[in-house]
């Protein structure tokens, strides 16, 4: 990079990231986007409003989440040591909590009374069901057909957490058309729906307080690493399906010259094959879900069907953010297949004891080779999104058991 | 003068309200457009909204959605749209053509292209849902140049500040959603409808097409009485979801429910 930016000064008023970002919905949203963006510029740096929301994190989500050294695991690859952040313990099982607290918190202020969540692997729409429970709103979650299949724990947790879930059967029946029902659902119930987005893409200003919300994650993981290792990592390494875990790591980092980033993208059957869901390593820019960014799209400019075996990452498009910290060359955007993925998760299983979310493994696939081109003397920090408890019908299914 | 606002000015000499039809192009198949969109004419169409099918359509119900997959399920692509548009005007030179849809098909093709090959087809205006006058800022001189007319959508939520600036960046006219909620939902009030139409005509100084909810005759008639257009889209798709099997019965059963609508419109 010629010029560094000044990370902390994006996005603009307007919600742009370079030419990414914006907002771009129907008219009938355009007034809730902006009492929105009103009260969060209003409330982000209230301090009552900061203390609420530190507070929950610390006592009702168990923050800070460890840094932990993967000693074994590092050993056995034999190159940088690495670390991972421990999101998958945080209440929930996922950094999505982190997000689904601010935003409640958010609603609260608001006074609206019901809140809606799109879901993928679920994650987010428990996280969301979650908070709802235990403020006392009403909680619909929409999540593709195909999902509820993959992912039928989460939607049994969602309901006993008192969720609906509404399973979404149009388009390719994942998490894009989940986010498309929920847009039809908030453009209908405007008034007193809080849509709670579950990553950092969509219209402005959820790119932005999404992020704001995750950046926890590289904030303690920074002053961990300082503590822990007695330096900055030379690199981090997160999973990006929308991008919120990723983004909430690398942010606090942005402005350190020394820490190489890697966002790792789901290649699925593998990028040369179009059937994965890596728009930043192989789509264009596009406009959908409210906001400029990488797409997976045809030559008619219409979304195409991703496949991933994560649920959570099987989705076409990406938070603008990380489309411009493509662009200008900031982050590097990778890519790791359903195999690696899988081939990760067993590993770290069988090797530290702890199990991965599918999300997550894909960090961990790409970290084992990016360790292995290190020195022991390095370190990486990887961020373990999440458990992989929710995955485990889905291996198992892999591996021809049925429960 | 644009065609849009010629026919606005010849509607209101006779005081007429215009009726403004939607239907997807290419649903169920490319061939039944250009027929359907004379018929539809015939029937007493003033002006046509012409969708540009698109996988994620966020704004639309079940209706829309399901035309949509229809027409991509055909094949159809922005470039076939256009051909369509070019083909009606070798017949027709009259009657305004609006294109609705979303923006990512015109993202793709590039705004300064398409901007030129729809005038060239013989578009009047474009309509696109998630394009916000705050967005259009670097599109509209392109628009612009090609005379076409950018229409905006006006919904219950907008406030008097979003009217004015909508009102100062749309020309053609005002689209008001007449409802909160995607195409095809609820039923409207037409005493609401009426009071809302009154502010943004205080606000705004273009002719305002009021959609959502209309279903029928009787809803049409109330609308033209308020409005100085009428839309009509998720009634006239259904009539083309019942009749996908055969095509051949799609103009007749579309043009019942539009001429059903206009003789309403019409009588005073």
């Amino acid at each position: 990079m010629s010029e560094r930016p000044d990370f902390s000064a994006f996005p603009d008023a307007k919600g742009h990231f370079g030419q990414f970002g914006g907002r771009f919905v129907s008219e009938t949203l355009m007034a809730a986007l902006d009492e929105l963006s009103a009260m969060y510029q209003r409330l982000k740096d209230d301090p009552q409003f900061r203390a609420d929301f530190d507070y929950d994190l610390a006592h009702y989500v168990g923050r800070p989440s460890p840094l932990y050294l993967a000693e074994r695991w590092s050993r056995q690859i034999g190159g940088a040591k690495i670390w991972l952040k421990r999101e998958d313990l945080n209440h929930t099982g996922a950094h999505k909590v982190n997000n689904t607290i601010g935003q409640a918190l958010l609603a609260k202020h608001m006074g609206k009374p019901r809140v809606i969540a799109e879901t993928g692997a679920g994650q987010h729409g428990v996280a969301s069901a979650t908070v709802a429970a235990r403020l006392g709103l009403k909680c619909q979650v929409y999540m593709g057909e195909e999902d509820v299949k993959r992912q039928r724990l989460n939607v049994y947790r969602m309901k006993l957490l008192g969720a609906e879930v509404i399973p979404v059967t149009s388009g390719s029946k994942t998490l894009k058309d989940a986010m498309n029902e929920a847009m039809r659902d908030w453009v209908t119930n405007v008034d007193d729906t809080f849509y709670i987005i579950g990553t950092v893409a969509g219209p402005h200003p959820y790119p932005q307080l999404v992020r704001d919300f995750q950046c926890i994650i590289g904030r303690e993981a920074r002053e961990q690493s300082l503590k822990q290792a007695g330096q900055l990592p030379d690199a981090l390494v997160a999973c990006v399906g929308g991008g919120s875990n990723a983004i909430g790591l690398f942010h606090p980092f942005l402005n350190d010259e020394s820490v190489a980033m890697y966002g790792v993208e789901a290649a699925g059957d593998g990028l040369d094959t179009g059937r994965h869901a890596a728009p930043l390593s192989a789509g264009r820019p596009g406009v959908l879900h409210g906001n400029r960014t990488y797409l997976m799209e045809d030559d008619n400019g219409q979304i195409i069907e991703t496949h991933s075996v994560s649920a959570g990452l099987d989705y076409p498009g990406v938070g603008p953010e990380h489309s411009w910290l493509k662009d200008i060359g900031r982050v590097n955007y990778v890519a790791a297949d359903d195999q690696e993925a899988l081939a990760a998760f067993r590993e770290l299983t069988q090797v530290e004891g702890i199990m991965p979310a599918l999300e997550s493994a894909h960090a961990l696939a790409y970290t084992r080779k990016l360790a292995a081109s290190m020195h022991p003397d390095q370190n990486i920090v990887v961020n373990l999104s999440g458990r992989g408890d929710k995955d485990i019908l889905t291996v198992a299914a892999i591996d021809g058991i049925e429960f | 003068m644009s065609r849009i606002k010629g026919c606005f000015e010849r509607l209101a000499g006779q005081q007429r309200k215009a009726l403004i039809p939607f239907v997807t192009a290419g649903d169920p198949q490319k061939s039944v457009t250009v027929p359907l969109m004379h018929a539809m004419v015939e029937a007493g169409a003033d002006i046509i909204e012409l969708g540009v099918p698109f996988s994620d359509p966020m704004a639309d119900g079940p209706v829309i959605q399901l035309a949509c997959e229809r027409s991509l399920a055909a094949g159809t692509s922005l470039h076939d749209v256009l051909d369509m548009v070019r083909e009606f005007r070798q017949q027709d030179n009259q009657t305004p053509v609006v294109l609705m849809g979303y923006l990512n098909p015109v993202e793709v093709m590039g705004y300064p292209a398409f901007a030129k090959a729809a005038q060239d087809a013989g578009v009047d205006g474009v309509l696109l849902v998630d394009l916000p006058p705050e967005e259009a800022v670097e599109v509209k001189p392109l628009f612009d140049q090609q005379q076409l007319d950018m229409i905006f959508l006006v919904a219950p939520t907008t406030t008097d500040a979003r009217i004015k600036l909508i009102g100062e960046a749309a020309s053609g006219y005002l689209y008001y959603v007449s409802l909160k909620g995607v195409t095809g939902a609820a039923t409207l009030n037409v005493e609401e409808v009426a009071g809302r139409v009154e502010t943004i005509r205080n606000l705004a100084k273009l002719p305002i097409g009021v959609g959502f909810g209309i279903k029928d005759a009787d809803s049409a008639q109330a609308i033209s009485r308020v409005a100085d257009g009428v839309v009509v889209g998720s009634a006239l798709v259904n009539q083309v979801a019942a009749n996908q099997a055969t095509p051949d019965a799609i103009n007749g059963a579309v043009s019942e429910v539009l001429a059903a609508m206009r003789n309403a419109m019409d009588q005073h």
